[in-house]
Protein backbone atom coordinates (compact mmCIF):
# COMPACT_ATOMS: atom_id res chain seq x y z
CA UNK A 1 0.00 0.00 0.00
CA UNK A 2 1.26 3.39 -1.01
CA UNK A 3 0.05 5.60 1.84
CA UNK A 4 1.47 8.85 0.48
CA UNK A 5 -0.53 8.38 -2.72
CA UNK A 6 -3.68 7.88 -0.64
CA UNK A 7 -3.02 11.17 1.15
CA UNK A 8 -2.18 12.91 -2.13
CA UNK A 9 -5.46 11.75 -3.68
CA UNK A 10 -7.50 13.19 -0.82
CA UNK A 11 -7.89 16.82 -2.06
CA UNK A 12 -9.15 15.67 -5.47
CA UNK A 13 -11.56 13.19 -3.90
CA UNK A 14 -12.87 15.85 -1.51
CA UNK A 15 -13.73 17.97 -4.55
CA UNK A 16 -15.90 15.07 -5.60
CA UNK A 17 -17.60 15.05 -2.20
CA UNK A 18 -19.23 18.38 -3.04
CA UNK A 19 -20.69 17.05 -6.29
CA UNK A 20 -21.97 13.94 -4.49
CA UNK A 21 -23.48 15.97 -1.63
CA UNK A 22 -25.12 18.43 -4.02
CA UNK A 23 -26.68 15.62 -6.06
CA UNK A 24 -27.87 13.70 -2.99
CA UNK A 25 -29.39 16.68 -1.17
CA UNK A 26 -31.10 18.03 -4.29
CA UNK A 27 -32.41 14.58 -5.31
CA UNK A 28 -33.74 13.89 -1.81
CA UNK A 29 -35.53 17.26 -1.67
CA UNK A 30 -37.08 16.93 -5.14
CA UNK A 31 -37.81 13.24 -4.54
CA UNK A 32 -39.67 14.07 -1.34
CA UNK A 33 -41.80 16.63 -3.18
CA UNK A 34 -42.68 13.93 -5.73
CA UNK A 35 -43.22 11.26 -3.10
CA UNK A 36 -45.86 12.97 -0.97
CA UNK A 37 -48.43 13.57 -3.75
CA UNK A 38 -47.65 10.10 -5.16
CA UNK A 39 -48.29 8.41 -1.81
CA UNK A 40 -51.53 10.38 -1.39
CA UNK A 41 -52.63 9.54 -4.93
CA UNK A 42 -51.93 5.89 -4.28
CA UNK A 43 -53.95 5.88 -1.06
CA UNK A 44 -56.79 8.29 -1.71
CA UNK A 45 -56.82 9.14 -5.41
CA UNK A 46 -59.45 8.12 -7.91
CA UNK A 47 -58.83 5.10 -10.15
CA UNK A 48 -56.85 7.09 -12.73
CA UNK A 49 -54.53 8.84 -10.23
CA UNK A 50 -54.04 5.59 -8.34
CA UNK A 51 -53.02 3.64 -11.42
CA UNK A 52 -50.61 6.40 -12.47
CA UNK A 53 -49.01 6.33 -9.01
CA UNK A 54 -48.85 2.53 -8.95
CA UNK A 55 -47.22 2.28 -12.40
CA UNK A 56 -44.73 5.06 -11.60
CA UNK A 57 -43.70 3.30 -8.39
CA UNK A 58 -43.54 -0.12 -10.06
CA UNK A 59 -41.41 1.12 -12.95
CA UNK A 60 -38.86 3.02 -10.88
CA UNK A 61 -38.56 0.37 -8.17
CA UNK A 62 -38.47 -2.50 -10.65
CA UNK A 63 -35.71 -1.32 -12.99
CA UNK A 64 -32.03 -0.63 -12.33
CA UNK A 65 -31.10 3.00 -11.62
CA UNK A 66 -28.40 2.71 -14.30
CA UNK A 67 -31.08 2.05 -16.94
CA UNK A 68 -33.07 5.04 -15.68
CA UNK A 69 -30.06 7.36 -15.92
CA UNK A 70 -29.25 6.15 -19.44
CA UNK A 71 -32.91 6.49 -20.48
CA UNK A 72 -32.86 10.16 -19.47
CA UNK A 73 -29.31 11.02 -20.59
CA UNK A 74 -29.01 9.06 -23.84
CA UNK A 75 -32.62 8.03 -24.46
CA UNK A 76 -34.31 11.43 -24.69
CA UNK A 77 -31.97 12.60 -27.47
CA UNK A 78 -33.62 10.07 -29.79
CA UNK A 79 -36.62 12.35 -30.19
CA UNK A 80 -36.35 15.42 -32.39
CA UNK A 81 -39.01 17.30 -30.46
CA UNK A 82 -36.91 17.01 -27.28
CA UNK A 83 -33.82 18.28 -29.05
CA UNK A 84 -35.74 21.23 -30.49
CA UNK A 85 -37.50 22.10 -27.26
CA UNK A 86 -36.51 24.89 -24.89
CA UNK A 87 -35.50 22.28 -22.30
CA UNK A 88 -32.72 20.80 -24.44
CA UNK A 89 -29.90 22.95 -22.96
CA UNK A 90 -30.80 21.35 -19.61
CA UNK A 91 -31.52 17.82 -20.84
CA UNK A 92 -28.23 17.45 -22.64
CA UNK A 93 -26.15 18.10 -19.52
CA UNK A 94 -25.20 14.98 -17.57
CA UNK A 95 -25.59 16.81 -14.25
CA UNK A 96 -29.27 17.60 -14.77
CA UNK A 97 -30.01 14.19 -16.29
CA UNK A 98 -28.47 12.42 -13.32
CA UNK A 99 -30.41 14.67 -10.96
CA UNK A 100 -33.70 13.99 -12.80
CA UNK A 101 -33.12 10.22 -12.72
CA UNK A 102 -32.07 10.24 -9.04
CA UNK A 103 -35.07 12.36 -8.04
CA UNK A 104 -37.59 10.17 -9.87
CA UNK A 105 -35.95 7.04 -8.43
CA UNK A 106 -35.85 8.16 -4.81
CA UNK A 107 -39.32 9.67 -5.24
CA UNK A 108 -40.74 6.23 -6.02
CA UNK A 109 -39.04 4.56 -3.05
CA UNK A 110 -39.93 7.42 -0.70
CA UNK A 111 -43.57 7.30 -1.80
CA UNK A 112 -43.78 3.71 -0.52
CA UNK A 113 -42.06 4.71 2.73
CA UNK A 114 -44.57 7.54 3.27
CA UNK A 115 -47.49 5.29 2.34
CA UNK A 116 -46.41 2.82 5.02
CA UNK A 117 -46.12 5.66 7.54
CA UNK A 118 -49.60 6.99 6.74
CA UNK A 119 -51.16 3.52 6.90
CA UNK A 120 -49.58 2.90 10.30
CA UNK A 121 -51.72 5.67 11.86
CA UNK A 122 -54.57 3.92 13.72
CA UNK A 123 -57.87 4.46 11.93
CA UNK A 124 -59.60 5.14 15.25
CA UNK A 125 -57.69 8.41 15.52
CA UNK A 126 -58.87 9.53 12.09
CA UNK A 127 -62.46 8.61 12.94
CA UNK A 128 -62.17 10.51 16.24
CA UNK A 129 -60.81 13.57 14.45
CA UNK A 130 -63.67 13.46 11.96
CA UNK A 131 -66.15 13.04 14.81
CA UNK A 132 -64.70 16.22 16.40
CA UNK A 133 -65.62 18.04 13.20
CA UNK A 134 -62.17 18.33 11.58
CA UNK A 135 -62.15 18.55 7.80
CA UNK A 136 -60.19 15.84 5.95
CA UNK A 137 -57.40 18.37 5.28
CA UNK A 138 -57.13 19.41 8.93
CA UNK A 139 -57.22 15.75 9.97
CA UNK A 140 -54.34 15.01 7.64
CA UNK A 141 -52.24 18.03 8.62
CA UNK A 142 -52.77 17.80 12.39
CA UNK A 143 -53.34 14.09 13.10
CA UNK A 144 -52.03 11.86 10.31
CA UNK A 145 -48.97 13.65 8.93
CA UNK A 146 -47.02 14.26 12.19
CA UNK A 147 -47.36 10.59 13.12
CA UNK A 148 -46.70 9.35 9.59
CA UNK A 149 -43.42 11.30 9.61
CA UNK A 150 -42.34 9.60 12.82
CA UNK A 151 -43.35 6.15 11.58
CA UNK A 152 -41.48 6.57 8.30
CA UNK A 153 -38.28 8.05 9.71
CA UNK A 154 -36.33 4.75 10.14
CA UNK A 155 -37.19 3.57 6.62
CA UNK A 156 -36.53 7.05 5.21
CA UNK A 157 -33.13 7.05 6.91
CA UNK A 158 -32.31 3.84 5.04
CA UNK A 159 -33.47 5.44 1.81
CA UNK A 160 -31.18 8.43 2.38
CA UNK A 161 -28.20 6.09 2.91
CA UNK A 162 -29.14 4.14 -0.23
CA UNK A 163 -29.28 7.46 -2.12
CA UNK A 164 -25.74 8.38 -1.05
CA UNK A 165 -24.58 4.99 -2.34
CA UNK A 166 -26.66 5.22 -5.52
CA UNK A 167 -25.19 8.65 -6.31
CA UNK A 168 -21.97 6.84 -7.30
CA UNK A 169 -23.74 5.99 -10.57
CA UNK A 170 -23.38 9.65 -11.57
CA UNK A 171 -19.85 8.68 -12.58
CA UNK A 172 -21.28 6.57 -15.43
CA UNK A 173 -22.46 9.72 -17.21
CA UNK A 174 -19.05 11.43 -16.87
CA UNK A 175 -19.84 13.40 -13.70
CA UNK A 176 -16.94 13.95 -11.30
CA UNK A 177 -18.49 12.84 -8.04
CA UNK A 178 -16.39 10.85 -5.54
CA UNK A 179 -16.51 7.72 -7.70
CA UNK A 180 -15.94 9.70 -10.90
CA UNK A 181 -12.82 11.37 -9.50
CA UNK A 182 -11.62 8.00 -8.15
CA UNK A 183 -12.07 6.30 -11.53
CA UNK A 184 -10.08 9.07 -13.24
CA UNK A 185 -7.30 8.80 -10.64
CA UNK A 186 -7.19 5.01 -11.06
CA UNK A 187 -6.79 5.47 -14.82
CA UNK A 188 -3.97 8.00 -14.24
CA UNK A 189 -2.02 6.20 -11.52
CA UNK A 190 -2.80 2.49 -12.03
CA UNK A 191 -3.14 2.25 -8.26
CA UNK A 192 -6.72 0.97 -7.89
CA UNK A 193 -6.40 -0.38 -4.35
CA UNK A 194 -5.14 2.85 -2.76
CA UNK A 195 -7.51 5.20 -4.59
CA UNK A 196 -10.66 3.08 -4.32
CA UNK A 197 -10.04 2.37 -0.60
CA UNK A 198 -9.82 6.10 -0.04
CA UNK A 199 -13.10 6.65 -1.92
CA UNK A 200 -14.70 3.81 0.04
CA UNK A 201 -13.56 5.38 3.33
CA UNK A 202 -15.14 8.71 2.36
CA UNK A 203 -18.44 6.99 1.49
CA UNK A 204 -18.31 5.05 4.77
CA UNK A 205 -17.81 8.28 6.70
CA UNK A 206 -20.81 9.81 4.92
CA UNK A 207 -23.17 6.85 5.40
CA UNK A 208 -22.06 6.36 9.01
CA UNK A 209 -22.64 10.03 9.89
CA UNK A 210 -26.01 9.96 8.18
CA UNK A 211 -27.01 6.78 10.02
CA UNK A 212 -26.03 8.26 13.39
CA UNK A 213 -27.90 11.47 12.55
CA UNK A 214 -31.09 9.55 11.77
CA UNK A 215 -30.73 7.53 15.01
CA UNK A 216 -30.36 10.73 17.03
CA UNK A 217 -33.44 12.19 15.35
CA UNK A 218 -35.46 9.04 16.00
CA UNK A 219 -34.54 9.26 19.67
CA UNK A 220 -35.61 12.91 19.79
CA UNK A 221 -38.94 12.23 18.12
CA UNK A 222 -39.54 9.19 20.33
CA UNK A 223 -39.08 11.42 23.39
CA UNK A 224 -42.55 12.84 22.79
CA UNK A 225 -44.10 9.44 23.36
CA UNK A 226 -44.82 8.30 26.86
CA UNK B 1 -41.83 -9.60 -32.95
CA UNK B 2 -38.78 -9.45 -30.65
CA UNK B 3 -36.46 -8.53 -33.49
CA UNK B 4 -35.41 -4.98 -32.63
CA UNK B 5 -33.31 -4.24 -35.72
CA UNK B 6 -31.78 -7.69 -35.38
CA UNK B 7 -30.55 -7.14 -31.83
CA UNK B 8 -33.36 -9.04 -30.08
CA UNK B 9 -31.46 -12.30 -29.67
CA UNK B 10 -28.39 -10.45 -28.32
CA UNK B 11 -30.53 -8.86 -25.63
CA UNK B 12 -31.92 -12.29 -24.76
CA UNK B 13 -28.39 -13.69 -24.47
CA UNK B 14 -27.52 -10.78 -22.20
CA UNK B 15 -30.63 -11.45 -20.13
CA UNK B 16 -29.46 -15.04 -19.64
CA UNK B 17 -26.06 -13.82 -18.37
CA UNK B 18 -27.88 -11.42 -16.02
CA UNK B 19 -30.03 -14.26 -14.68
CA UNK B 20 -26.99 -16.51 -14.14
CA UNK B 21 -25.11 -13.70 -12.41
CA UNK B 22 -28.05 -13.01 -10.09
CA UNK B 23 -28.73 -16.66 -9.25
CA UNK B 24 -25.10 -17.60 -8.52
CA UNK B 25 -24.75 -14.46 -6.38
CA UNK B 26 -27.94 -15.48 -4.54
CA UNK B 27 -26.64 -18.97 -3.70
CA UNK B 28 -23.19 -17.78 -2.60
CA UNK B 29 -24.75 -14.79 -0.84
CA UNK B 30 -27.00 -17.07 1.20
CA UNK B 31 -23.87 -18.95 2.26
CA UNK B 32 -22.20 -15.69 3.36
CA UNK B 33 -25.42 -14.69 5.17
CA UNK B 34 -25.52 -17.93 7.17
CA UNK B 35 -21.82 -17.63 8.00
CA UNK B 36 -22.20 -13.97 8.96
CA UNK B 37 -25.25 -14.59 11.13
CA UNK B 38 -23.52 -17.51 12.87
CA UNK B 39 -20.51 -15.27 13.55
CA UNK B 40 -22.66 -12.42 14.87
CA UNK B 41 -24.42 -14.78 17.29
CA UNK B 42 -21.29 -16.65 18.36
CA UNK B 43 -19.74 -16.48 21.83
CA UNK B 44 -16.36 -15.35 20.53
CA UNK B 45 -15.88 -11.61 20.53
CA UNK B 46 -13.39 -11.73 17.67
CA UNK B 47 -15.86 -13.48 15.35
CA UNK B 48 -18.61 -11.02 16.29
CA UNK B 49 -16.25 -8.11 15.59
CA UNK B 50 -15.19 -9.53 12.21
CA UNK B 51 -18.83 -9.98 11.16
CA UNK B 52 -19.59 -6.43 12.31
CA UNK B 53 -16.77 -5.02 10.18
CA UNK B 54 -18.01 -7.06 7.21
CA UNK B 55 -21.62 -5.86 7.36
CA UNK B 56 -20.63 -2.23 8.06
CA UNK B 57 -18.24 -2.17 5.09
CA UNK B 58 -20.52 -3.78 2.53
CA UNK B 59 -23.64 -1.90 3.59
CA UNK B 60 -21.90 1.48 3.72
CA UNK B 61 -19.88 1.45 0.49
CA UNK B 62 -21.59 1.90 -2.90
CA UNK B 63 -21.84 -1.36 -4.86
CA UNK B 64 -20.26 0.32 -7.88
CA UNK B 65 -17.12 1.07 -5.82
CA UNK B 66 -17.11 -2.53 -4.52
CA UNK B 67 -17.32 -3.88 -8.07
CA UNK B 68 -14.53 -1.57 -9.30
CA UNK B 69 -12.41 -2.47 -6.27
CA UNK B 70 -12.78 -6.21 -6.73
CA UNK B 71 -12.22 -6.04 -10.49
CA UNK B 72 -9.26 -3.62 -10.66
CA UNK B 73 -7.88 -4.21 -7.18
CA UNK B 74 -8.50 -7.95 -7.38
CA UNK B 75 -6.16 -8.27 -10.38
CA UNK B 76 -3.37 -6.55 -8.44
CA UNK B 77 -3.91 -8.69 -5.34
CA UNK B 78 -4.27 -12.01 -7.20
CA UNK B 79 -1.09 -11.36 -9.20
CA UNK B 80 0.88 -10.24 -6.15
CA UNK B 81 -0.14 -13.42 -4.31
CA UNK B 82 0.69 -15.55 -7.35
CA UNK B 83 4.13 -13.95 -7.61
CA UNK B 84 4.78 -14.73 -3.97
CA UNK B 85 3.92 -18.34 -4.70
CA UNK B 86 6.39 -18.41 -7.58
CA UNK B 87 3.93 -18.14 -10.49
CA UNK B 88 5.10 -15.33 -12.77
CA UNK B 89 2.57 -15.37 -15.61
CA UNK B 90 -0.12 -12.68 -15.63
CA UNK B 91 -3.50 -13.81 -14.27
CA UNK B 92 -6.67 -12.11 -15.46
CA UNK B 93 -9.75 -11.80 -13.24
CA UNK B 94 -12.91 -12.29 -15.29
CA UNK B 95 -15.62 -9.66 -15.09
CA UNK B 96 -18.16 -12.39 -14.31
CA UNK B 97 -16.15 -13.65 -11.32
CA UNK B 98 -15.62 -10.10 -10.04
CA UNK B 99 -19.35 -9.39 -10.43
CA UNK B 100 -20.34 -12.57 -8.59
CA UNK B 101 -17.87 -11.80 -5.79
CA UNK B 102 -19.11 -8.22 -5.36
CA UNK B 103 -22.81 -9.03 -5.55
CA UNK B 104 -22.71 -12.13 -3.34
CA UNK B 105 -20.65 -10.32 -0.67
CA UNK B 106 -23.17 -7.45 -0.76
CA UNK B 107 -26.10 -9.87 -0.53
CA UNK B 108 -24.31 -11.61 2.36
CA UNK B 109 -23.94 -8.35 4.29
CA UNK B 110 -27.66 -7.56 4.12
CA UNK B 111 -28.58 -11.25 4.55
CA UNK B 112 -26.47 -11.52 7.72
CA UNK B 113 -28.63 -8.93 9.47
CA UNK B 114 -31.86 -10.46 8.18
CA UNK B 115 -30.94 -13.99 9.30
CA UNK B 116 -29.65 -12.76 12.66
CA UNK B 117 -32.98 -11.08 13.33
CA UNK B 118 -34.87 -14.18 12.17
CA UNK B 119 -32.87 -16.53 14.40
CA UNK B 120 -33.43 -14.26 17.40
CA UNK B 121 -37.16 -14.19 16.59
CA UNK B 122 -37.56 -17.93 17.27
CA UNK B 123 -38.93 -18.17 20.85
CA UNK B 124 -36.34 -19.52 23.29
CA UNK B 125 -38.95 -21.71 25.00
CA UNK B 126 -39.31 -23.83 21.86
CA UNK B 127 -35.60 -24.65 21.82
CA UNK B 128 -35.70 -25.48 25.54
CA UNK B 129 -38.80 -27.63 25.07
CA UNK B 130 -37.13 -29.50 22.19
CA UNK B 131 -34.08 -30.12 24.34
CA UNK B 132 -36.31 -31.35 27.19
CA UNK B 133 -37.84 -33.82 24.70
CA UNK B 134 -34.33 -35.18 24.18
CA UNK B 135 -33.55 -33.74 20.72
CA UNK B 136 -29.90 -33.23 19.84
CA UNK B 137 -28.68 -29.73 18.90
CA UNK B 138 -28.56 -30.75 15.24
CA UNK B 139 -32.15 -32.01 15.25
CA UNK B 140 -33.30 -28.86 17.03
CA UNK B 141 -31.62 -26.70 14.43
CA UNK B 142 -33.01 -28.70 11.51
CA UNK B 143 -36.55 -29.34 12.76
CA UNK B 144 -37.38 -26.44 15.08
CA UNK B 145 -35.23 -23.39 14.34
CA UNK B 146 -34.47 -23.41 10.60
CA UNK B 147 -38.06 -23.83 9.29
CA UNK B 148 -39.10 -20.81 11.34
CA UNK B 149 -36.01 -18.78 10.47
CA UNK B 150 -36.88 -19.39 6.81
CA UNK B 151 -40.39 -18.08 7.40
CA UNK B 152 -39.25 -14.93 9.23
CA UNK B 153 -36.37 -14.21 6.83
CA UNK B 154 -38.14 -14.76 3.49
CA UNK B 155 -39.58 -11.25 3.00
CA UNK B 156 -36.24 -9.59 3.75
CA UNK B 157 -34.21 -12.04 1.67
CA UNK B 158 -36.63 -11.63 -1.26
CA UNK B 159 -36.28 -7.84 -1.15
CA UNK B 160 -32.50 -8.10 -0.99
CA UNK B 161 -32.48 -10.42 -3.98
CA UNK B 162 -34.56 -7.87 -5.92
CA UNK B 163 -31.92 -5.23 -5.10
CA UNK B 164 -29.11 -7.57 -6.21
CA UNK B 165 -30.97 -8.40 -9.43
CA UNK B 166 -31.06 -4.72 -10.33
CA UNK B 167 -27.46 -4.20 -9.31
CA UNK B 168 -26.29 -6.79 -11.83
CA UNK B 169 -26.63 -3.89 -14.30
CA UNK B 170 -23.61 -2.26 -12.62
CA UNK B 171 -21.37 -5.13 -13.71
CA UNK B 172 -21.73 -3.78 -17.27
CA UNK B 173 -19.37 -0.99 -16.14
CA UNK B 174 -16.47 -3.49 -16.03
CA UNK B 175 -17.45 -4.91 -19.43
CA UNK B 176 -19.39 -8.10 -18.69
CA UNK B 177 -21.72 -8.91 -21.61
CA UNK B 178 -24.93 -8.94 -19.60
CA UNK B 179 -28.22 -7.31 -20.56
CA UNK B 180 -27.13 -3.71 -19.94
CA UNK B 181 -23.86 -4.05 -21.85
CA UNK B 182 -25.60 -5.72 -24.81
CA UNK B 183 -28.12 -2.88 -24.81
CA UNK B 184 -25.34 -0.29 -24.95
CA UNK B 185 -23.76 -2.13 -27.89
CA UNK B 186 -27.11 -2.19 -29.70
CA UNK B 187 -27.54 1.53 -29.03
CA UNK B 188 -24.09 2.18 -30.51
CA UNK B 189 -25.08 0.50 -33.78
CA UNK B 190 -28.68 1.62 -34.19
CA UNK B 191 -28.63 5.12 -32.57
CA UNK B 192 -31.99 4.31 -30.98
CA UNK B 193 -31.12 4.82 -27.30
CA UNK B 194 -34.67 5.30 -26.01
CA UNK B 195 -36.07 2.21 -27.74
CA UNK B 196 -33.31 -0.04 -26.46
CA UNK B 197 -32.95 1.29 -22.92
CA UNK B 198 -36.73 1.12 -22.55
CA UNK B 199 -36.65 -2.49 -23.79
CA UNK B 200 -33.93 -3.30 -21.25
CA UNK B 201 -36.00 -1.61 -18.55
CA UNK B 202 -39.03 -3.72 -19.49
CA UNK B 203 -36.93 -6.92 -19.38
CA UNK B 204 -35.67 -6.02 -15.89
CA UNK B 205 -39.26 -5.23 -14.92
CA UNK B 206 -40.32 -8.69 -16.15
CA UNK B 207 -37.55 -10.37 -14.15
CA UNK B 208 -38.56 -8.36 -11.07
CA UNK B 209 -42.18 -9.42 -11.52
CA UNK B 210 -41.17 -13.10 -11.78
CA UNK B 211 -39.05 -12.88 -8.62
CA UNK B 212 -41.92 -11.19 -6.75
CA UNK B 213 -44.27 -13.98 -7.85
CA UNK B 214 -41.88 -16.73 -6.73
CA UNK B 215 -41.33 -14.89 -3.46
CA UNK B 216 -45.07 -14.77 -2.79
CA UNK B 217 -45.44 -18.51 -3.54
CA UNK B 218 -42.53 -19.36 -1.24
CA UNK B 219 -43.94 -17.16 1.52
CA UNK B 220 -47.35 -18.82 1.21
CA UNK B 221 -45.68 -22.21 1.47
CA UNK B 222 -43.51 -21.21 4.43
CA UNK B 223 -46.54 -19.76 6.21
CA UNK B 224 -48.91 -22.65 5.49
CA UNK B 225 -49.03 -23.94 9.09
CA UNK B 226 -49.56 -20.47 10.51
CA UNK B 227 -52.36 -19.55 8.13
CA UNK B 228 -54.18 -22.83 8.80
CA UNK B 229 -54.13 -22.20 12.52
CA UNK B 230 -55.43 -18.64 12.33
CA UNK B 231 -58.26 -19.77 10.05
CA UNK B 232 -59.67 -22.08 12.73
Amino acid sequence: MNVSLMIESLPALLQGVWVTLELVVAALLIGFCIALPTALARLHGNALLRSIAVSYIFFFRGTPLLVQIFLVYYGLSQFDFVRESALWPILRQPYWCALIAFSLNTGAYTAEVIRGGIQAVPSGQIEAARACGMTPTTTFVRIVWPQALRHSLPAYGNEMILMVKASSLASTVTLLDITGVARNLVAETYMPIEILSMAALIYLAMTFTLGQGVLAMERRLAAGRS
Amino acid sequence: MFDLFGFGHLLLQGTWVTVQLALISLVLGLGFSLLGAAMKLSDFRLLRFAAGVYTTLFRGIPELVVILFIYFGGVVIVNAVARQLGYDRYIDVSAFAAGVAALSLTFGAYGTEILRGAILAVPKGQVEAARACGMTSLTIGWRIVLPQVWRYALPGLGNTFLIILKETALVSVIGLDELMRRTEVAVGYTKQPFTFFLTAALIYLGLTAIVMLVQRKLEQRANRGVIARSAV
